[in-house]
């Protein structure tokens, strides 16, 4: 049967349609393709939570092999949610590339471009759905070299040093990571997922070990751009065309946040890595100064893509403290937030895109006036920005609650506190722009702009919907983030 | 339609009125018609609720989960149909109002205005009729977003600047205050729901029951207490019509309505008595009440004087809650209402005196009653019901609130009381004297030269000429505001003198609040 399958089409159907865009060159008939591909890969990833979530998890052994000897994909409640993930937003970033790809992308090169994201989603969905830590390595990398080349397709040369300056950072956490997995190695003889995670207890007193620990969550961490190894990010998500930014806004720092989980709660699951080497504390501590430098540096950008950058710097931070956290509710709440962001952020990607589209810049000072020019785009990104903020009915809020109560009930009030205040930044640098879009008139040499293309706009108020049907009905994600997290947490036990 | 059904509907209606609104955009006749056909018939549902209530029902719905076990849910219980009979009720005469006021004022983007009202009776129902304390405080932000381009309507470069400060300590105080108190909340007993005697008693250590409280009370920055109280002040830069039903009504009721909200169902009245958790917030709400009477006179902007006499008076209701006794909870809920008319016919004749004469400051106002009688007496009216004296209704509320503090044993706060009542006097009676005993300014004739020259509370916009314009209501020598602002303010000072007769039902209706508390 088919549905059997599913776990490895997943991979293999993106994969193969990426060199097939090559031969084909024509830029429409590539993006067809890549649209028909994103939305199959949709289709099975949803397909597979509703069977992990009808049977539970699903064994898939690549070619027969037998793990821990061959490669098995596993797919559990985490990996459907992150699959999922991926797969939604890039559903909705093949359709809105055509008319934004076109603009700011050398017509010529159009076919590349589908291709490397093709190539891209496939690395994500790999890392998300393999059980072997080295097959993830690999993806890793596809994912990154990918990256790579969208970052500097772009017209802005200056997307040139910014993917130069992430390929050297990627390179390095890569690297950090595949030391990791090789003293693991070393040590256990394994790199299955699951069998290290059974292996680990045994060994975990060893120096080997905690230095292969230290190695993959730095490594993963560089991926993740958590401070103070996020440099690479802002100028990547800036100077990236604007569709290129959303797909990677949504979707690669959500991914290696969930290979970091897989590290932390399922490799090391056996032992309490958390407190028994205090990486919590480190990790708690980088992420409080990620979510006040970030949204503190982004209230100063006047790039609005840049700020976005910052901002989503902040939001991985509640990521990383909802995780470092260690109890069931902390990890949801990191694990629902990977959900809401990227469907939030994703959302004011895109409006900037449109915004981009239409006046062919995203700096604040050339956006007067937008608000009359460009009501429902503006709109969109006043209703994003709500949740940003973290609004009740806005996906935002559903986070933050799920985060405060997890810090709550832990006791950590000044977590709380902190928690609340930098959310309360959001506020400022929103604002800003709204100031700009609705109260200042537009600049006299500026022509009046229309809406942007229908086939942009309509994945931007998918989006945007989404963080407000996801906001005003939290249960669905909660409950999903929830039993991923006890899943994840009962592995202690 | 059941009792049940009325709930969505009297909360989703103003929202289907903001979308005909929308349509009807076009035609600024047939739009107003659809706001006031909304107004009626929201008024009506919510009326129909009130025997009901008074049966001792308690009609509820639920619109469906929001997080895992905390629901989006309605409960209609006395305190919340008397908000919500205010709110609606007054929708109905501002909108009257508002088409004079809008017209004569010559305003932009009416249709966005009249929207974002609508959206804001909406929210303000829902906080009404909120069932648990999220729901409550969803639509506690949704009221925040929705008033927001009301505040800012005129687009100056001042709206802006109130906008932030609005915005800035309205979101900033219920997100770091108010929402962490609620969750808080919800670790310590698994639930939300109103429940009369309050959820937290036994599940929360003495000492931090002050704490909990005060972020509760502190993060309403709605109910203006200080030092919480620079947004309303900022935001009477908005057309007069907000100020009067959103800023003296719906806004600022919202407020100390969650106070009340907060004190009786969260808390419960024994709780609060047996920890005196409340105690030192009373001192600061007496503090508000002084302070900002004391501001009140000193502001020659009739909007802004007015803004701080809600301000006082809003703690008035603070203080009552804090006292944590049967007669201040009375004394406060019935304090929503008589303050309501009587402050919002103050808002009416602000905004009638700056449509017809264009005079925003007080001094400038000398002699103005001879040409506008109707209005200043009106305005008289309800000054005597905001100082409390009969036969108008505020009078019932100060005496509740007065026996309250007497019988806790608080005389101090019976001192503050009367003071603050000799204060109102000081800053409301003047103005009335000023403009029909004083002579006109000989070059106040012109009505085109009344600049605000203090940079702060005024509505910046530009004169037309206004000669035989939609401005002015002329009877012999009288230049009123046009009839539909007069015949609006008319109507709600009566009220404040017909509520002097009805206190006794407000009174009755709402004592089963109580239930479920000893003292």
């Amino acid at each position: 049967m088919i549905t059997d399958h599913l776990v490895v089409l997943q991979i293999i159907i993106p994969l193969m349609a990426a060199p097939l865009c090559v031969f084909i060159r024509n830029a429409n008939v590539t993006w067809a393709l890549a649209t028909i591909i994103s939305w199959i890969c949709l289709v099975i990833s949803i397909t597979l939570m509703q069977q992990v979530m009808a049977t539970g998890e699903i064994i898939y052994e690549l070619g027969g092999w037998a793990a821990p000897w061959g490669i098995e994909y596993r797919v559990d409640m985490l990996n459907a949610w992150v699959l999922v993930i991926v797969t939604s937003v890039g559903a909705m970033v093949t359709p809105y590339a055509k008319s934004s790809a076109e603009k700011e992308i050398d017509n010529d090169r159009l076919y590349i471009f589908y291709a490397m994201l093709l190539l891209c989603e496939t690395g994500l969905l790999g890392i998300t759905v393999t059980g072997d830590a080295f097959n993830l390595f690999v993806f890793l990398e596809i994912s990154a070299l990918s990256t790579y080349v969208l970052i500097s397709m772009g017209k802005d040369r200056r997307g040139l040093t910014a993917a130069y300056r992430y390929l050297i950072m990627g390179t390095l956490g890569a690297t950090f990571y595949i030391t990791g997995v090789g003293l693991l190695y070393m040590q256990t003889g394994s790199l299955n997922i699951a069998d290290l995670g059974k292996l680990i207890p045994d060994v975990a007193d060893s120096r080997t070990v905690q230095a292969a620990l230290a190695f993959m969550t730095v490594g993963l961490c560089v991926k993740l751009a958590l401070f103070p190894l996020h440099m690479w990010l802002p100028n990547a998500y800036a100077f990236a065309p604007s569709v290129v930014t959303v797909f990677l806004a949504a979707t690669a720092t959500k991914v290696a946040v969930y290979a970091l989980v897989r590290v932390i709660f399922t490799i090391f699951g056996g032992v309490d890595i958390l407190e028994a080497v205090q990486i919590s504390d480190v990790l708690i501590a980088m992420a409080i100064v990620a979510m006040f430098g970030g949204s503190a540096v982004a209230i100063y950008q006047t790039n609005i893509k840049r700020m976005l950058a910052y901002s989503s710097l902040a939001q991985i931070g509640y990521m990383i403290l909802g995780l470092s956290m260690n109890s069931v509710l902390g990890v949801s709440a990191g694990l629902v937030h990977l959900f809401n962001h990227a469907m939030m952020k994703g959302g004011l990607f895109m409006v900037m895109g449109c915004v981009v589209y239409r006046i062919g810049s995203a700096k604040l000072g050339d956006m007067a006036g937008l608000g009359k020019q460009m009501p429902v785009t503006m709109g969109a990104f006043v209703l994003g920005g709500l949740s940003l903020i973290g609004v009740p009915l806005t996906v935002g809020f559903v986070s933050k609650w799920a985060l405060l109560q997890a810090a709550l009930e832990k006791g950590w009030w000044p977590i709380a506190v902190l928690i609340v205040i930098s959310s309360l930044m959001a506020v400022v640098y929103i604002w800003r722009v709204v100031e700009v879009v609705y109260f200042q008139a537009a600049p006299a040499g500026r022509v009046a702009v229309k809406e942007a293309p229908l086939m942009m706009m309509i994945p931007m108020l998918t989006l945007i919907g989404a963080a407000y049907y996801f906001g005003i009905d939290g249960t669905t994600t909660m409950d999903i983030a929830g039993r991923a997290a006890e899943s994840l947490i009962g592995g202690l036990k | 339609m059941t009792p049940e059904q009325i709930i969505p509907w009297s909360i989703g209606l103003p929202l289907l009125g903001a979308f005909g609104i929308w349509i009807t955009g076009k035609s600024p006749n047939l739009r107003e018609t659809v706001t006031l056909i909304t107004a009626a018939i929201v008024f009506i549902l919510v009326a129909s609720l009130f025997d009901n209530v008074s049966a001792g029902e308690r009609p509820s719905w639920v619109f469906g989960e929001m997080l895992p076990g905390l629901s989006i849910s309605f409960v209609v219980e006395p305190l919340g149909m008397v908000f919500a009979g205010i709110a609606s009720f007054l929708w109905i005469i501002t909108t009257v109002y508002t088409v004079g006021y809008m017209r004569g004022h010559h305003e932009q983007n009416q249709t966005r205005f009249y929207i974002c009202f609508a959206v804001a009776i909406s929210s303000a129902l829902g906080i009404a009729f909120a069932g648990n304390m999220l729901t409550l405080f969803v639509f506690y932000e949704i009221l925040t977003i929705s008033t927001f381009p009301l505040v800012t309507h005129s687009g100056t470069p001042e709206a802006k600047r109130a906008g932030r400060i609005y915005l800035g300590i309205l979101i900033g105080t219920s997100i770091a205050l108010q929402l962490v108190a609620i969750i808080w909340t919800y670790t310590l007993t698994g639930t939300l729901d109103f429940t009369p005697g309050g959820i937290l008693e036994g599940k929360v250590a003495p000492v931090m029951v002050s704490v909990l409280f005060a972020l509760y009370i502190f993060g309403i920055g709605k109910a203006a207490l200080m030092p919480f109280h620079r947004w309303l002040p900022a935001a009477m830069v908005a057309p007069t019509p907000v100020s009067a039903l959103l800023h003296a009504v719906a806004v600022v009721k919202a407020g100390v309505f969650t106070v009340l909200k907060v004190t009786v169902y969260i808390f419960g009245i024994d709780l609060l008595q047996a920890t005196d958790a409340g105690l030192w917030i009373a001192y600061m709400a007496a503090t508000t009440i002084l302070l900002a009477s004391l501001v009140a006179i000193k502001k020659d902007n009739l909007k802004a004087r007015l803004a701080y006499s809600t301000i006082s008076q809003l703690s008035y209701i603070i203080l009552g809650a804090m006292m944590a006794s049967s007669l201040g909870i009375l004394g406060g809920a019935m304090h929503i209402v008589m303050h309501a008319f009587g402050k919002i016919t103050l808002f009416f004749c602000a905004g009638a005196i700056m449509v017809a004469s264009h005079k925003t400051e007080i001094s400038q106002m000398n002699g103005l009653g001879r040409k506008m009688p109707i209005t200043f007496i009106c305005f008289l009216i309800a000054s005597l019901s905001i100082i409390g004296l009969p036969p108008f209704g505020g009078v019932w509320s100060k005496w509740y609130l007065a026996l309250a503090a007497a019988d806790t044993g608080q005389v101090i706060f019976v001192a503050v009381l009367m003071i603050s009542s000799l204060l109102n006097v000081a800053y409301l009676i003047p103005i009335v004297v000023r403009a029909f005993y004083n002579d006109p300014d000989p070059e106040t004739h012109d009505d085109h030269n009344d600049q605000d020259d203090h940079g702060h509370v005024a509505v910046a916009t530009h004169h037309p000429s206004d000669a035989g314009g939609a401005n002015q209501w002329k009877i012999g020598n009288l230049r009123e505001a046009p009839i539909a602002c007069v015949g609006a303010l008319a109507f709600t000072a009566m009220g404040c003198f017909v509520l002097f007769f009805y206190a006794d039902r407000i009174q009755t209706f709402l004592l089963p609040i109580l239930e479920g508390t000893n003292g």
